[in-house]
């Protein structure tokens, strides 16, 4: 500090300069080294985590495989005028790219890619390289289009053309459902049968949703209880509210599934209480997963609203009473709704940590109950499908930024000293 | 006064939070209509309990309060329509004043016009209708001070409690919302009982105060007897500025006593309860009770320590009978020029302004 200081004072002979140039120089010394300071934490950001999110959202419209394998026909397809069956010279360039692509390795992403176009494009391509035609035959079109007619269909060298872009916006179009039709090239709804994501998408939000309801309405009365016990009890309490993030997440819903199946503990004590004849289902369907995640995230409404809690004064609720207000109205009118800045940030927590569930519904839910993460997982693991799994991910990306953003808009005139 | 019956009557009351300590010993006490009474003690004497025992917000554990001739604890707190002004005020901060105000009229379930209306004369009461719409964190302390007596007095109770209400404010502000209770004390013939740990706002405001510590009112007297009167070491130190002086009783002769002191002197004084010669005392003495220079016959030499000049009086520091700190509070026009650090000169008072009370445990 004594040397920001100094470096003010030297510059304060300076008469020429302005003020707010004075004022510049002076703070630059200390401003660089603030910067120096929280460098390591920027860079350490930047790597792990500005890097690979933005390299997900160009996953997503990236489209380099058919860019890749088929460069010469791309080229040779730029003077077709998309309507009629290409010039010779097309099949030729053809060809020549499936030769080298083949040579290269490049073949099995290259009928991955037009098959999202269209399933018949791979038996197409298939067959193609199984006889590819020799360079000196007469007439490699007729040749090709005896193998198929889809080769004479235009659409067939529009769908070339279209995945022969750069960028794409299949893999989007795709997340919400929607496709660019092969014949007429204009984006369509999918077909009843292939519709999946908006309905899983909706199912995600949905059971998020009643996992939030179900931690505000079980933690709220415990943080209260919490915020009202002597701090020294009230520290061993949290201990045991926090108990569970001691444990991998992997075990404790293990531990669901010993507890909740037919078998388990709970079906075994009631069934032994009289309570019930049949064992209930409660894993492996939609209640599990409830029960897991609702317990998994429990803490995270407990542990902002007992902030908020501890700093509200029991004299409000006192206040109230003597002002005559039934002790149930005192706690409604006067407490509650000092409390929504906490249930706000609670609930929004398990919100966007709830959307993002994968391993609870994946190892407690049933085929019907498994949200969006598992979708991202199955186009990462198992059909390494980068492009949707990227979309999938960013989907689920704007749809936090989305609350985050209406987060700030609710909470913004809450704060009654910033409205003036 | 004890001919008309007490409007509030604490009988036998004791509390205790843990079940091992009495926080509120032993509490008789009678607060008449109309009157402004203040509890006045350090913290932790039970004053506070006191306020929230009768508010019902804390329930004594033995005894009873009765509320003009009725017990309260057959009333739920929210049914005792008692007004309370809380330390820090207690608005909500998520309605408006004029919502805040609105609050006990809409729990009455009050009709919109005349919740209006009141609402309205409350704010002109206190002088602040212009921020009916504002929210209290956009009001100065002194203005939320106001709005909390305004909404504890807008169902008009006849009994109102504060507790430290005044705590928060810097002094000129106090003194100024002093003047402002006082004012509305007197204009809507309240009964009010005050807490407070400042002495000075005590004796400013009450027509009684009720001196508490360690759960037991000490003193329960108007500002004057409790400053000229005070019947033990406690009560004198804690009230205004007082020279305590050890010794030991020599004789009593009905309110009169003769008191030696530590260096030998025999001086006079007025007897407080029980005392019989031969028993140790502290003698207290206020120090704008002392004559320098005056030879009378409770006269001793002291030799000035240390003189502080404050304009309107001279603060000086003797040492009289071997205590060091003793306190003369003199007069400018009585002052001497030949009055320096180290000169002695002679120290005296009237027998009937010095007390001989319990003597001084620690010291």
């Amino acid at each position: 500090m004594s040397e920001v200081s100094l470096t003010a004072i030297d510059h304060s002979t300076d008469k020429n300069a302005s003020l707010k140039q004075r004022l510049l120089r002076a703070e630059g010394s200390y401003r660089r080294r603030s910067m120096l300071l929280i460098a390591p934490l920027l860079i350490f950001l930047l790597i792990s985590f500005v890097l690979p999110i933005g390299n997900i959202l160009w996953k997503s419209f990236d489209n380099p495989e058919v860019v890749r394998a088929l460069p010469t026909t791309l080229l040779a397809l730029q003077g077709w005028d998309g309507e009629s069956r290409p010039d010779e010279k097309v099949f030729v360039a053809l060809v020549k790219d499936l030769k080298t692509a083949k040579d290269e390795g490049q073949i099995p992403s290259l009928i991955k890619r037009l098959g999202y176009e269209d399933g018949r494009y791979r038996t197409l391509l298939t067959m193609a390289l199984r006889k590819l035609p020799d360079d000196g035959v007469e007439s490699t079109s007729r040749s090709l289009i005896a193998q198929s007619t889809l080769w004479a269909e235009p659409s067939t060298w529009r769908s070339i053309q279209r995945a022969g872009r750069t960028l794409t916006a299949y893999y989007v179009l795709a997340a919400f459902d929607h496709q660019v039709d092969a014949q007429s090239g204009n984006i369509v709804e999918l077909p009843k049968g292939q519709a999946l994501y908006l309905s899983v998408l909706m199912r995600t939000l949905w059971m998020a949703l009643v996992v939030t309801l179900l931690c505000v309405l079980f933690g709220y009365p415990v943080a209260y209880w919490l915020a009202k016990q002597p701090s020294s009890r009230a520290n061993l309490w949290l201990i045991m509210v926090l108990l569970p993030f001691w444990t991998s997440l992997l075990v404790r819903t293990a531990g669901w599934i010993v507890l909740l199946q037919n078998g388990g503990l709970i079906n075994h004590s009631m069934i032994a209480l009289g309570l019930i004849d049949q064992p209930l289902q409660l894993v492996f369907n939609r209640v599990g997963v409830y029960i897991s995640m609702t317990h998994i995230l429990l803490p995270f409404v407990i542990l902002p609203l007992y902030a908020v809690m501890k700093g509200i004064s029991p004299n409000y609720v006192r206040a109230a009473v003597s002002l005559g207000a039934h002790p149930f109205r005192a706690f409604w009118s006067a407490y509650v709704p000092q409390t929504f800045a906490g249930v706000t940030a609670g609930a929004l927590l398990v919100f966007i940590m709830a959307i993002g569930y994968y391993i609870t519904p994946a190892l407690l839910g049933g085929p019907g109950d498994q949200m969006l993460s598992y979708f991202v997982a199955f186009y990462t693991n198992t059909t390494i499908n980068w492009g949707m799994a990227a979309a999938l991910g960013s989907q689920l990306l704007i749809i936090v930024l989305l609350l985050y953003w209406v987060y700030s808009r609710v909470t913004r005139p809450a704060n009654p000293a910033q409205r003036a | 006064m004890s001919s008309v019956p007490p409007y509030v009557r604490f009988r036998g009351v004791q509390k205790s939070y843990d079940g091992e300590q009495l926080v509120v010993k032993k509490l008789d006490l009678d607060i008449q209509r109309g009157e402004f009474l203040t509890l006045l003690g350090p913290s932790g004497s039970g004053k506070t309990t006191t306020l929230m025992m009768l508010a019902g917000f804390e329930t004594p554990t033995q005894g009873e309060i009765l509320l003009d001739g009725k017990p309260l604890h057959t009333v739920a707190p929210h049914q005792r329509g008692i007004g309370m002004v809380f330390q820090n005020y207690a608005l909500f901060p998520h309605m408006t004043v004029a919502g805040n105000l609105a609050f006990p009229l809409k729990v009455r379930r009050m009709s919109a016009v005349d919740i209006e209306l009141k609402v309205k004369r409350a704010l002109d009461m206190v002088q602040l209708g212009h921020l009916a719409q504002r929210y209290p964190a956009q009001l100065s302390g002194g203005q939320q001070q106001r709005i909390a007596l305004a909404r504890a007095l807008v169902f008009e109770p006849s009994l109102v409690l504060m507790d430290e209400p005044l705590g928060a404010l810097d002094k000129q502000l106090r003194e100024q919302m002093q003047l402002e209770i006082r004012r509305l004390h007197r204009q809507l013939g309240l009964t009010v009982v005050f807490v407070t740990h400042d002495q000075a706002e005590a004796l400013t405001l009450s027509d009684r105060v009720a001196v508490f510590n360690d759960g037991v009112i000490q003193q329960i007297d108007t500002p004057k007897a409790l400053y000229e009167h005070p019947c033990n070491s406690f009560v004198a130190h804690f009230i205004g500025e007082n020279n305590a002086l050890p010794g030991t009783v020599v004789s009593v002769s009905g309110a009169e006593c003769r008191v030696r002191l530590a260096d030998g002197s025999e001086v006079g004084a007025r007897a407080s309860t029980a005392l019989s010669a031969g028993e140790p005392t502290s003698l207290s003495i206020r120090p704008e009770r002392i004559a320098l220079n005056v030879p009378s016959a409770n006269s001793l030499s002291g030799r000035i320590e240390e003189l502080i000049y404050l304009g309107d009086h001279v603060r000086v520091r003797l040492n009289v009978a071997g205590h060091e700190a003793f306190t003369a509070k003199v007069p400018i026009a009585d002052m001497h020029d030949d009055w320096l650090a180290g000169h002695t000169v002679p120290v005296s008072w009237f027998s009937h302004d010095a007390s001989a009370l319990d003597p001084l445990v620690h010291h």
